[in-house]
């Protein structure tokens, strides 16, 4: 290979890379905007003004203020909380059920794997979001249970990902070889072939993030999500409907906050998958 | 391809049967029973007529015969009356919405289709371009964009302050007095902002897998023959390369279904549409729970009518599938 495809080479994977680096800087503002949030909030998110409702973006209210007169840049600055919380929980939990599933469809085979994986069909088919309103309709909206809700009807990409994995896996040599040391399934399963499938469960989960961050804002958006008084980017943006003919500030921040996480997990994810899997690239 | 297509159908009962048992799974996660619901409104209600309507609505029966009475109602496409205060068959306000849903995803779906096609074409023949660089900024940008945020940046925009279209509902109110002309123009007028904003929810996804499919039937071997013998960049393209990439389309548009009537919800909730996910919203609201229910299970029968609908025409016109499966 000449030195100047190599130097191309290069010069493409760094490309990537930068934008990888974009979206963890991206993830790691958010972070420290949520833990450092009392410090830098330059207003209290709850702190109402009577006599400042609605006011444009100005000098002393960066982003403008809200039908209460609270100040729409310290809202956004605690809402980033609520948003990573409901993001990582949820992940979490989606990604667990997956790995679970996945895992036990993949390593046994056979009618486990129908079933588990017929299962995981029948469930894609619902649309998500109605069967997200239908449970959070009989659950109170709490972000707890919006966390939980969110992690159950999001875990069947991991699932087939899991699986996939597992069934290549598990005809390796080195698999084979604990087996035949009389290693048990649970330890085979979790400390041999696990480990080994975690990049691309690594990849799925930080998109994931960004998906549950999606689905939050959109359920806060439609009042069934967080519930006032707890600053969230969706709930502001029900806000900004109601106030849609004469405050557009209260429209388009949120809304910017929540497409900048997003893109960040997106972008984190992407990077991780082309840094692990040069494969893939395309 | 009949052969196919009866099996395709056997294998679509095992899922609705799926379908059912985890709607009605969900019925029964809610606390209480539609019985405390009407009971507490009621305070002359005894312990005995509580006792008594549990009888009449069958819940003091075992699980499984609750389940497979509940089917046999479904079979008939019996979903009860709505809780609301006027008391319908689910069904028929199911039946009312349904059409105007279909209808405006139908039309999205045609205009994500037509741009993101061609987008993805371009960026796959032309790779590393300054148009495929573009685009694949805007697919991560689309991809992260909440669209009901973007749909009221639009109404703003467009509605509020340039006063160029409508921001809800499907027709004006002075909508009976029009002429036949002005009426198509007033019913065009305000599907333009929920069609766009709906299609462009699956922009980004769509021409981002248009192009890579674009750019690894471009490798093929077939394609170096047909560039091999001489055929003009155009022919190879648009003959050979695209007419492949095209089939797996078909698969996917059948896999976006779900997507689309969930998010069929948030838009007509902003666009304030009488479809079905309205319908849902409103009865997820006002704790609707037979109109949840008929909701949910239709959904789900849309989604998995979408899917077989793309599997039948990806066996139609790949041969290839066709004696695969048979």
């Amino acid at each position: 290979m000449s030195e100047e495809k190599l130097r191309h080479l290069f010069w493409l994977r760094f490309k990537k890379n930068h934008l990888a680096a974009a979206g963890g800087v991206i993830v790691a503002f958010f972070f420290i905007t949520a833990f450092l949030a009392p410090n830098i909030s330059p207003y209290d998110p709850g702190e109402i003004n009577t006599k400042r409702i609605l006011e444009a973006p100005g000098s002393d209210h960066f982003m403008g203020t809200d039908q209460l007169g609270r100040d729409v840049l310290g809202r956004i600055i605690w809402g980033s909380r609520i948003s990573l919380l409901v993001g990582f929980i949820a992940m979490g939990i989606s990604t667990a059920i997956g790995i679970l599933f996945g895992s036990i469809a993949g390593y046994y085979g056979g009618w486990i794997d129908s079933i588990i994986m017929r299962f995981v069909d029948v469930m894609l088919c619902f649309p998500s979001f109605f069967l997200i309103l239908a449970v959070v309709a009989f659950l109170e909206p709490s972000i707890w249970n919006i966390m939980i809700v969110i992690g159950i009807t999001s875990w069947m990409g991991v699932a087939r990902l899991v699986r996939a994995e597992f069934l290549s896996l598990k005809e390796r040599d080195f698999v084979l070889a604990i087996k035949a040391q009389g290693a048990s399934d649970i330890r085979i399963i979790f400390c041999h072939i696990l480990p080994n499938s975690l990049a691309p469960i690594l990849v799925a989960a930080t998109l994931g993030v960004a998906g549950a961050i999606l689905i939050e804002s959109a359920l806060s958006f439609l009042g069934i999500g967080v519930q006032p008084p707890t600053p969230s980017w969706g709930s502001m943006l029900t806000a900004g409907k109601n106030n849609i003919e004469i405050a557009w500030w209260l429209s388009l921040f949120p809304g910017l906050a929540i497409l900048i996480t997003v893109l960040g997990y997106n972008l984190l994810g992407e990077g991780i998958r082309d840094a692990i899997d040069p494969r893939l690239k395309k | 391809m009949f052969a196919y297509l009866i099996k395709r159908l056997g294998m679509m009962l095992p899922m609705l049967l799926g379908i059912t048992i985890i709607s009605f799974g969900v019925i029964h996660l809610a606390p209480g029973s539609p019985i405390d619901l009407q009971a507490d409104l009621n305070p002359k209600m005894t312990a005995e007529s509580r006792a008594r309507l549990r009888a009449f609505y069958g819940l003091d029966q075992p699980l499984h015969v609750q389940y497979f009475s509940w089917l046999k109602r479904l079979v008939i496409l019996d979903f009860g009356n709505s809780f609301s205060a006027d008391g319908r068959p689910v069904i028929k306000k199911i039946g009312e919405r349904i059409p105007i849903t279909i209808f405006i995803n139908l039309l999205s779906m045609i205009l994500t289709i037509s741009i993101a096609i061609p987008i993805g074409i371009i960026s796959a023949v032309y790779q590393g371009s300054f148009f495929d660089k573009v685009t694949t900024v805007f697919v991560f940008v689309g991809f992260a964009t909440p669209t009901f945020w973007l749909a009221l940046l639009c109404m703003i925009l467009f509605g509020v302050h340039l006063g160029w279209l409508p921001i809800s509902g499907l027709k004006s109110i002075n909508y009976d007095y029009l002429s036949w002309g002005a009426m198509c123009k007033d019913r065009a007028m305000h599907l333009i902002l929920p069609v766009t904003l709906s299609a462009f929810g699956g922009l980004a996804g769509f021409s981002r897998y248009m192009r890579s499919n674009m750019l690894e039937i471009i490798r093929q071997d077939y394609i170096i023959t047909a560039r091999a013998k001489g055929l003009p960049e155009g022919a190879v393209i648009f003959k050979h390369a695209l007419r492949n990439a095209l089939l797996p389309v078909v698969t996917i548009l059948g896999l976006s279904v779900p997507g689309l009537i969930g998010a069929s919800v948030i838009f007509e909730t902003i666009f304030a549409i009488p479809g079905m996910g309205q319908l849902f919203f409103l009865s997820v609201m006002s704790r609707d729970y037979p109109v949840i229910m008929g909701t949910l299970v239709m959904g789900a029968v849309l989604t998995l009518l979408g899917n077989l609908l793309a599997d039948i025409a990806y066996a139609w016109v790949d041969p290839r599938i066709r004696i695969n499966r048979e």
